[in-house]
């Protein structure tokens, strides 16, 4: 047996019990991404050396007999958003191209700490702007499943390294719906954790009141295992809640009965695919039949959703990504190319070494925030867009005194062509339609296989939960996992052996 | 439009503006020779000079307002930062509350409102010593609002009641340093002030002369001090002050005789780095106003406000360029910070761990020690140190009045001289008492007292060390009789004098005496021989 075919809850197991090395584990995934990763380009950067004396010295105190920590010797491939001291780290941007910062995120640091193997650093969208991994500075990422498709995004590097088998684990984060959508198109299993529940900290910030870091894996089991250790209260972040993490792992396998799911008329309206709609009411019909209870809901505001996500999210990123500038670090324009115009070398050494950073989608946004919050027009926009903000916060608070869950498509079709989207930037942001609310109410939400098309790629089903109930929703899709095997699939990539 | 240059020294008077100076405060701290003369009398211009000011308070914090980066003065460049404080990727800040709590010290001596609510907004600009791009700053919720802050000529010839706008907490940028020597314009950066807390303190444009302004500034600075809530020390930039002024013009006789008020535009001068160039810029603003007007009656709210630096060295403002005002900051709620509540309770804890405000510790001199409102205010405005030294001095002489006497004449001159604290000063409330009683039970005289207590300073001697080396001692009332009857013998014409009806005559035996034991108390000696004379 291959390591990649293990659980992570396995692979974790079998280190434990000393029937697998953490550097076999390490090596063997290591392994899949350098036969894999050419034609995917899931990877930013890979730390062979690293990962592999970090899994020897896991290795060696086992065999001591110290402690070792929850997460031992289980490869995790970790967003590139994220801080680490050892790798760089570049949102996937030119602005930050080599870029080491001098501390780990807090999640780096707990996963570390939990003696986890960081093997590498996920592609994804640029500063995490984007639903299909196409506004990489480095190149789009492909989806396993089919090649000449987006994996989704922006953790769309996180979402196709578990898919084809190249991390058991990985690390995304969701503003809109990054961890989600791409889990979603890539047929993984992915958790967008309740504000705060997971600090930010060391998180390259895109839109600090959306932001929230996740696990990514094959199954809510494994998710769980990685929640464990990466929630919980950093008094390093203002924005982290101070709540007691329960136990994700312990509470999964109590069945669903009596549990009220929601269903939402909208989500099956017009623009969604019919293999999609279906492949979702199935899922409806199989947590009906373990037990759960399916009930009518309305979100009201949901329609507003998008609208309200692209005035918040812009504004917020135009001010974190203002920090840019080439002064201090990153990407600095080399002086003397001006062609003159510009009010001084300051302002030329700001503009052009933004202009040359930054790619199209990013201006764009950093454009639309910087507009909506200028004197005159902010009233009209930002104001307005957090108050709307507030109703569809209203509506999950109404709805969750009435249900549990709410369930759902997480996307309205399967994963796109690569180059579909790309020349109309609406129809690409209405790709969050299902997930945008679940960070502007500030809760939970799961993203799970529920089937597949008839061309054989992934449809995902979404759970959201009201704040801090990550044990409920990892409970459902993990009993849903028990009911279906759809989480069990690997596309044809992924049964290389290597 | 040319403005005239205008050099120093001060202006003609007839053109310096309606008030009565406040006396030189001893508050401020460097020496002030060089100050334009003190008017005396009431001088009456054509107009009124209308002054806000804009107050910059960094506040004695150990760490930063939003990381544990140590917010120490003078440490090489870029050694306090962090990954916070630079702005890197990925970071976010963390309220420090010993500094919330400073600045609510603040604003309540300040007798603020403090809202229950209050929250962190992002001011957006751009510049290489704003790591992040932007500040963290409060805009529409500042944490308090709606003070006030009198400050009282001692003498009680004017007092003026300043209302307070708000009050409100941000963090300092870095220090940019600019060199354009050998030809190449460089600029560097210094990260370590970045973050540093810093209470905004923004008042009602209710000053109404340059003197008014820095006697309030004094008064500011003494209640900060006070407060323990900064050194407000301006060289290191602990306190900086911009303000904005114009003047109300009485047009065709002013309202009074049916005309009006014109307004000049307002103007912000920045750039002042003492209290006494406040007032400078001030006093010189107001008359390139007036001029300005004059030749143009340019008014308020035709031409956009101005911003104008003050050029110590050459004694004028001087016109910046329009790009701060132009700027739109896109203030928004900063969403990396929650908002702050404060409880009653918290509050209540935090009116009690104060102490009092200079305003009531001058009352509670006075009246607790029977001293004069002006020797309070000396006192007072001396700080806290000081007044513990003579609350400890008077309460062991006894006697107000004397204790205040001493420290006004001999303590505050020596300090004044010697330079150093009341803290360092040598000789302790406790060894000063011991003399001033002396004095009171007659073993010497007060001049005798100076001698010694210039001795003590000098050598650092204990008092009876210098008091037995100088040959001090009480004279009893025998060798007084002695001395005097021997004094008598010696001078039969003053003795006949005397005698004669002139008793002023008896004057010159003292010296005689003083010759003869300089121990001896004049008085007695004087006394002691009419006595004697008398008895003949």
């Amino acid at each position: 047996m291959q390591p990649s075919d293990l659980s992570a809850v396995d692979l974790v197991n079998a280190v434990r019990q000393g029937d697998l090395t953490a550097v076999r584990c390490t090596e063997a995934y290591l392994d899949r991404i350098a036969a894999l990763d050419g034609s995917i380009n899931a990877f930013l950067s890979v730390d062979r050396e690293g990962s592999l004396r970090t899994a020897a010295s896991i290795d060696e105190r086992r065999k001591a007999g110290k402690p070792i920590g929850p997460l031992a010797g289980l490869p995790v491939a970790v967003k590139d958003a994220l801080c680490t001291t050892d790798q760089p780290t570049t949102c996937a941007s030119k602005m930050l191209a080599g870029f080491r910062p001098p501390y780990d995120a807090e999640v780096v640091a707990r996963l570390r700490a939990a003696d986890a193997v960081i093997v590498g650093k996920t592609n994804m969208d640029e500063f995490a702007m984007g639903g299909s991994n196409e506004n990489s500075a480095f190149g789009p990422v492909h989806n396993p499943w089919d090649l000449a498709r987006t994996p989704g995004g922006s953790s769309g590097g996180s979402a196709a390294a578990v898919a084809a088998d190249m991390a058991p684990v990985a690390i995304g984060s969701d503003t809109g719906g990054s961890i989600r959508q791409p889990a979603g198109l890539c047929g993984i299993t992915g958790l967008k954790p309740t504000y705060g529940r997971v600090s930010r900290r060391g998180l390259v910030a895109f839109a600090s009141s959306l932001d929230q870091i996740g696990p990514m894996a094959r199954s809510a089991a494994d998710c769980a295992l990685i929640l464990s250790s990466i929630a919980g209260h950093d008094p390093g972040d203002a924005t982290s809640l101070d709540a007691p993490v329960p136990s994700y792992t312990a509470d999964l396998e109590r069945p669903l009965e009596g549990v009220r799911i929601g269903r939402v008329a909208a989500h099956f309206g017009a623009g969604v695919d019919p293999e999609v709609a279906h492949a979702v009411e199935e899922a409806f019909a199989a947590f009906r039949a373990a037990g759960a209870i399916i009930k009518e809901i309305d979100l009201p505001h949901a329609d507003a959703g998008v609208a309200t996500y692209y005035l918040v999210a812009p504004c917020e990123a135009s001010s974190n990504l203002a920090r840019y500038d080439g002064a201090h670090y990153g990407h600095r324009a080399e002086p003397g190319k001006t062609s003159g115009g510009f009010e001084s070398a300051l302002v030329e050494m700001y503009c052009r070494s933004r202009a040359e950073g930054f790619g199209p989608e990013v201006k764009r946004r950093i454009m639309l925030g910087t507009y909506a919050l200028s004197a005159g027009y902010y009233d009209a926009y930002y104001a307005k867009a957090l108050r709307v903000r507030r109703l569809i916060r209203q509506d999950y608070l109404d709805a969750f005194a009435e249900v549990d869950l709410i369930g759902g498509p997480v996307s309205a079709t399967a994963a796109f062509k690569l180059g579909e989207k790309t020349g109309d930037p609406l129809s690409m942001y209405l790709v969050d339609l299902y997930t945008v609310g679940t960070n502007l109410a500030g809760v939970g939400g799961i993203s799970f296989p529920c089937g597949f098309t008839k061309s054989g790629l992934p449809i995902g089903f979404q759970l959201q939960g009201p704040a801090l109930a990550e044990q409920l929703l990892l409970r459902a899709a993990d009993r849903y996992q028990h009911l279906t095997d759809w989480h069990l699939r690997r596309p044809a990539i992924a049964a290389q052996r290597c | 439009m040319l403005i005239p240059h205008r050099p120093e020294p001060s202006p003609p008077l007839a053109i310096l503006p309606t008030f009565v100076c406040p006396p030189e405060r001893l508050s401020e701290s460097v020496p002030d020779t060089a100050s334009a003369p003190v008017t005396t009398t009431a001088t009456t211009v054509p107009y009124t000079t209308v002054i806000g000011l804009e107050v910059h308070v960094q506040l004695q914090t150990q760490t930063k307002l939003f990381c544990g980066c140590s917010t120490k003065f003078g440490a090489p460049p870029n050694t306090q930062v962090c990954p916070t404080c630079l702005g890197l990727p990925g970071s976010l800040p963390v309220m420090n509350r010993k500094a919330f709590e400073l600045a609510v010290r603040s604003a309540l001596a300040l007798d603020c409102r403090i809202a229950s609510f209050t929250k962190w907004d992002r001011k957006n600009y751009f510049y290489p010593d704003l790591p992040k791009g932007y500040q963290i700053s409060q805009f529409d919720l500042p944490f308090s609002s709606d003070g006030t802050l009198e400050v009282v000529d001692p003498k009680g010839a004017w007092s003026r009641k300043v209302g307070i706008i708000r009050v409100h907490l941000e963090e300092d940028a870095g220090k940019s340093m600019h060199d354009e020597a050998s030809g190449v314009a460089d600029t560097r950066i210094d990260l370590n002030r970045a973050g540093t807390p810093l209470c905004e303190i923004v008042t009602q444009p209710d000053l109404r002369s340059p003197q008014e302004a820095r006697a309030w500034l004094n008064e500011l600075k003494l209640l900060l001090v006070y407060l323990g809530v900064s050194d407000c020390n301006m060289q290191e930039g602990s306190l900086r002050v911009d303000a904005n002024v114009n003047l109300h013009i009485p047009v065709d006789g002013g309202p009074d005789a049916g005309g009006r008020i014109a307004k000049t535009p307002i103007v912000e001068i920045k750039n002042m780095n003492s209290f006494r160039s406040v007032e400078r810029a001030l006093a010189y603003e107001a008359i390139r106003q007036y001029e300005e007007w004059q030749a143009t009656k340019a008014e308020m709210g035709k031409t956009p406000k101005q911003t104008r630096g003050w050029d110590d060295p050459a004694g004028v403002t001087r016109a910046q360029r329009h790009k701060e005002e132009s700027s739109d900051y896109r203030y928004f709620p900063e969403p990396d910070l929650v908002p702050v509540t404060v409880s009653d309770e918290w509050l209540a804890a935090a009116r009690q761990a104060m102490g009092p405000p200079p305003a009531v510790l001058r009352q509670t001199l006075a009246t607790t020690w029977k001293i004069s409102s002006y020797d309070a205010d000396v006192l007072v405005n001396q700080g806290g140190d000081l007044v513990a030294y003579f609350e400890e001095l008077a309460g062991k002489v006894g006697e107000g009045k004397v204790a205040s006497n001493w420290m006004q004449q001999d303590v505050l001159r020596t300090l004044n001289e010697r330079g150093g604290t009341i803290g360092e000063f040598p000789v302790r409330p406790a060894a000063l008492a011991d003399l001033i009683g002396r004095v009171a039970k007659g073993d010497f005289d007060t001049s005798r007292a100076r001698e010694i207590f210039a001795e003590v300073l000098a050598s650092g001697r204990p008092i009876d060390d210098v008091v037995a080396s100088m040959g001090i001692a009480a004279v009893d009332d025998d060798e007084l009789v002695a001395l005097c009857r021997a004094l008598l013998a010696e001078n039969p014409k003053v003795v006949a004098d005397v005698k004669g009806g002139k008793e002023q005559a008896a004057a010159g035996l003292i010296g005689q005496a003083k010759k003869k034991n300089p121990n001896v108390n004049p008085g007695k000696v004087r006394a002691m021989c009419l006595d004697l004379i008398r008895q003949m």
